[in-house]
């Protein structure tokens, strides 16, 4: 049976449990909120998806798998990330990145320091740490587009 | 906040198995190193700050859900060329 709950894109809509993520953590900055919904854009090929906090209607972030705009990339985080989300390997964890979106929207960039992990089996979410050099928190999306497409 | 003073090559412990040691020195700047089990993370304090304020921008962004239809196309036409090469 769906739950209803009130989304900042779509307004009111019906989920079903399998949908909510639990982040025991929650995400830095907003650490009291520990539930989130992974919602398909309008366009479900898109691929910016939205992360919906589950009981603030308000509260939602635009978020991207990193693969779906660069050549190239690899989650290294700590053990303790992996552990967090119920996981021994990051093999089947599901990685995105939370976009920011600023008034011109070709500027968009995507934080790849801290990279969002979910463990679909648990449904366990986490804002890692990446202990890699090679990212930060502005990586711009159309930037590493353009250098993928130049193989 | 404990304060301890140490020189360098001297190390503190924290619990049984976390060293961190003094491993040099120059003006105002401290190299530190540390021997900690792999469970345990280590990270500069900015790096948690830099995530925060990054969500936050993130959030303040407010993007219309509309607006995203139209952001969407640019991931259709950076694939559509892609695949012309």
């Amino acid at each position: 049976m769906g739950i209803k709950i009130k989304t900042r894109p779509f307004g009111e809509i019906e989920v079903r449990e399998q949908q909510i993520i639990d982040f025991p953590d929650g995400i830095l900055g907003f650490d009291d909120v520990r539930k989130f919904v992974l919602l398909d854009a309008h366009d479900e090929n898109s691929p910016l998806k939205w992360l919906q906090a589950f009981d603030e209607p308000d509260l939602a972030f635009v978020i991207i798998r990193p693969v779906d705009f660069m050549r190239e990339y690899e989650l290294v985080v700590s053990m303790n990330d992996i552990e967090a989300v119920g996981a021994e390997t990051a093999e089947n964890l599901i990685v995105f990145a939370i976009v920011t979106i600023p008034t011109n929207p070709s500027d968009m960039t995507a934080n790849l320091q801290g990279p969002i992990i979910v463990n679909p089996e648990k449904r366990l979410g986490r804002q890692a740490i990446s202990l890699s050099d090679r990212y930060s928190v502005r990586h711009k999306i159309l930037e590493e587009m353009k250098k993928a497409a130049e193989g | 906040m404990l304060v301890l003073a140490r020189r360098l090559n001297e190390s503190i412990m924290i619990g049984d198995d976390i060293e961190v040691v003094i491993i040099d020195i120059k003006g105002d700047q401290v190299k530190l190193g540390i021997r900690a089990p792999k469970r345990v993370t280590v990270h500069r304090k900015e790096i948690y700050d830099e995530i925060r304020k990054e969500n936050i921008a993130a959030m303040d962004s407010r993007v219309k859900p509309e607006e995203l239809r139209e952001i969407s196309e640019i991931f259709k036409k950076g694939k559509d060329e892609r695949e012309k090469k």
